[in-house]
């Protein structure tokens, strides 16, 4: 039984093509791209095509907007704190509750030195409250940095509508956009979207390689200085191998938007369906109706999601849970936790997330293999008897550290 | 993924003395909010004998949690309740060859469950008084609540004496950050030591700079007292003593090493020393002393005694 992989939010595989155009650049082509002889110059050219491939993916006006980075931390952190460098008289920072580690751990570093970090909440299904964004928005803020799409549950986020808010001020805005591109269209050059991360192992290029689109006439100020590489705004010697491989995704994803939002989602809404037809106290959270196509985080009540996993895990199946015992932290997700989504329920959050890899017939399997799986642990749980949870929950009530 | 051991795995996908015990007659329900785990532990007591005849135990948790109970329940199998009360969480761990640091919590709770459960025998009330905080030296699995009550109740002011009295810290160091904020936490809190009136009115005075050590001993004779010099020693001496208590109140203490003329030397004390109020604290005393004697003296660290008799 082969396995399953259905956790492509977490990392995805690299793509045969990618790796195919990527090995030249481990061998003959292993040049440096800023040297004055033929060998630097193939590198040159391959690293200027991938350029224009990632241009195109998120419709970017000019390929100088591109900053090749090491992964989508890198080009958080950079963009953000450029803003704050290079706008010393603005101090303030909106972002969201639900925002990635790469975003939220900076913030509250950044908080500790002077910086006014403003949070903005979500609704149970991890919606924003506009209102609320406007009424924050100030001459202070230096950036607005919301992300495109939620990594756990795959919510979008009206990141358009909302750098254009930012404008008014005279802010700048900043989307992690590492979960939706490649998975949702996206055009840059009809926003008011001012940078942009992106990572490429979320699209089937390499790990440790990521991008910072930084639109044209955006103050800059670079994290590492030293040589020249990408117009002196990230020094380093290029990545030459993943930078191409990045180009080569980025391209397969192009081909791949419409089946995406097609086949992918329909594997995606089948499993879904074919869970919660079965398994009862389960529901879908963030926001079903509008989400990556991906994306699907279940929340099976009164079991933790560790277990799940490692009972999947043993079918073959791979998939991750927002149950604390998984991050090694003491909290449940802090998405799930934002949402309210109660402590019984967020411990058991499963995130399924799919790619164009996945067939009808390993979802069929998955859709055989998790009900069994819950309601064993169900029957070790104190919160359950026989059929359903212990009335009113009142039953089991533990003394609580 | 978690490095669990066969054991534990193997604890995992064939739990033993899972669910419901019929005629139990101690039952122990404990879970931590937090970390979502909940374990409810059944016990069939001999009246007679109070002997432990049957145990299950049903669970909300991780692999390491359902792994944990398990192995609780074919441990007290057998054992007297006083046995029992004698089980330790290290020794559910063992019995599982180890658990990874960040799941020891998972065996803290079954000593707990079992712990409870032997109190709902005896009619008692068993009061949970064990606090957990997130990890933070992985290394020997130690949490941030460990650490905080280790640091306020001996006075620890330094990363070393943190590892010395927890081992968090003495491993790969990359916790050092973690504990040293929390070092920093509980001194600001603590610090009731005088302040000069500038420092206490200042938002941070942890950011002035330490200027102790660069200040050099005034070298000049001391211009003619107006006290004679026994009793200007007593107006030192009265002045140290009444700020004494107020030291000794934060655990520290200070002690007069040598009076040269406007140099008074001592040495700060107990949690004092090396704390970073350090210097915030000797100004406040200098200046009650500048205020007591009517004159300018200088107090500095009794480890610069040296320092001036060599110029
Ligand atoms: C939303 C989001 N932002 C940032 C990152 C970090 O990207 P990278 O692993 O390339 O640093 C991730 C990946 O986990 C992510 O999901
Ligand atoms: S994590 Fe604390 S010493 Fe390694």
């Amino acid at each position: 039984m082969s396995p399953i992989y259905l956790d492509n939010n977490a990392t995805t595989a690299c793509d045969p093509a990618v790796v195919e155009a990527m090995l030249p650049y481990f061998t003959e082509q292993f040049g440096n791209a800023s040297s004055m002889h033929s060998f630097g110059n193939k590198v040159a050219q391959g690293l200027k095509e991938a350029r224009v491939a990632v241009q195109k993916l998120i419709g970017a006006e000019f390929d100088s907007e591109i900053i090749f980075t090491s992964c989508g931390t890198e080009s958080d952190s950079t963009a953000i704190l450029s803003a704050l460098k290079a706008q010393p008289e603005r101090n303030q920072i909106i972002t969201t509750v639900v925002e990635h580690p790469a975003i939220l751990a900076l913030c509250e570093h950044l908080e500790k030195e002077g910086t006014v970090v403003h949070r903005l909440k979500v609704d149970k299904k991890g919606r924003l409250d506009i209102d609320e964004y406007k009424s924050l928005l100030s001459p202070r803020t230096a950036i607005v940095s919301v992300m495109w799409a939620n990594n756990e549950t795959g919510t979008l986020f009206p990141v358009e509508q909302m750098a254009a808010m930012a404008r008014t001020v005279g802010a700048m805005f900043h989307t992690d956009a590492v979960q939706a591109v490649g998975k949702v269209p996206i055009d840059l050059k009809k926003s008011k979207i001012d940078m942009l991360s992106l990572s490429g192992h979320k699209l089937h290029a390499p790990k440790g390689i990521g991008v910072l689109y930084l639109r044209r006439n955006t103050r800059f100020r670079p994290l590492l200085r030293g040589g020249h590489q990408e117009r002196g705004r990230r020094a380093g010697t290029e990545n030459s191998a993943s930078i191409v491989g990045l180009g080569k995704a980025a391209e397969q994803a192009m081909e791949y938007m419409e089946f995406e939002n097609t086949e992918v989602k329909r594997l995606r809404d089948r499993l879904e369906a074919g869970i919660l037809a079965q398994v009862p106290h389960a529901f879908v959270t963030g926001d079903p109706a509008n989400r990556l196509p991906n994306t699907a985080n279940i929340a099976f009540e009164y079991v933790e999601g560790e277990a799940i996993l490692l009972l999947l895990n043993k079918q073959g199946i791979a998939a991750s849970s927002g149950s604390a015992c998984t991050s090694g932290s003491l909290e449940p997700s802090h998405v799930m936790r934002a949402m309210g989504i109660p402590y019984t329920a967020a411990h058991g959050t499963i995130r399924f997330s799919l790619s164009r890899y996945n067939t009808e017939e390993e979802i069929d399997r998955v859709i055989e293999a998790a009900p069994p799986i819950i309601a064993q642990l169900r029957k070790l749980s104190p919160y359950w008897n026989e059929s359903g949870p212990t009335a009113a929950e009142q039953a089991f009530a533990p003394a609580y550290a | 993924m978690w490095d669990y051991t066969e054991k534990v795995r193997e604890h995992f996908f064939n739990p033993r003395n899972a669910g419901p015990l019929d005629g139990a007659n101690a039952v122990g329900d404990v879970g931590s909010i937090q970390c979502g785990d909940a374990l409810r532990l059944m016990l069939r007591v001999d009246p007679e004998t109070e002997r432990i005849l049957d145990a299950h135990f049903q669970t909300f948790g991780c692999g390491s949690a359902i792994a944990s109970s398990s192995a609780l329940t074919e441990i007290v199998k057998g054992m007297t309740l006083d046995e029992a009360l004698q089980v330790s969480n290290q020794q559910i761990a063992d019995y599982l060859d180890g658990l990874p640091p960040e799941k020891m919590h998972c065996s803290v709770m079954g000593r707990e469950a079992l712990q409870a459960a032997i109190a709902n025998y005896r009619g008692e009330t068993w009061v949970d008084d064990h606090e957990e905080g997130a990890m933070v030296c992985k290394c020997f699995a130690v949490d941030s609540v460990l650490i905080e009550d280790v640091v306020r109740a001996n006075n620890l002011t330094t990363v070393e004496q943190v590892t010395h009295y927890t081992k968090a810290g003495g491993g790969c160091c990359s916790c050092h950050e973690g504990i040293e904020e929390i070092l920093s936490n509980v001194s600001a809190e603590r610090c009731t030591a005088p302040m000069p009136p500038s420092l206490a009115d200042a938002p941070k005075p942890a950011a002035q700079p330490i200027a102790i050590h660069v200040t050099k001993p005034a070298t000049e004779p001391a211009a003619r007292p107006r006290l004679t010099n026994f009793q200007r020693m007593r107006k030192i001496e009265e002045t140290i003593e009444a700020i004494r208590p107020m030291l000794q109140r934060d655990h520290g203490d200070i002690e007069v090493v040598e009076i040269d003329g406007k140099n008074i030397y001592v040495n700060l004390k107990g949690a004092c020393q090396g704390c970073m109020m350090e210097q915030a604290t000797l100004s406040g005393i200098q200046a009650q002393l500048v205020d007591a004697l009517g004159e300018f003296v200088q107090l500095l660290p009794a480890g610069m005694l040296g320092l001036s008799a060599r110029r």
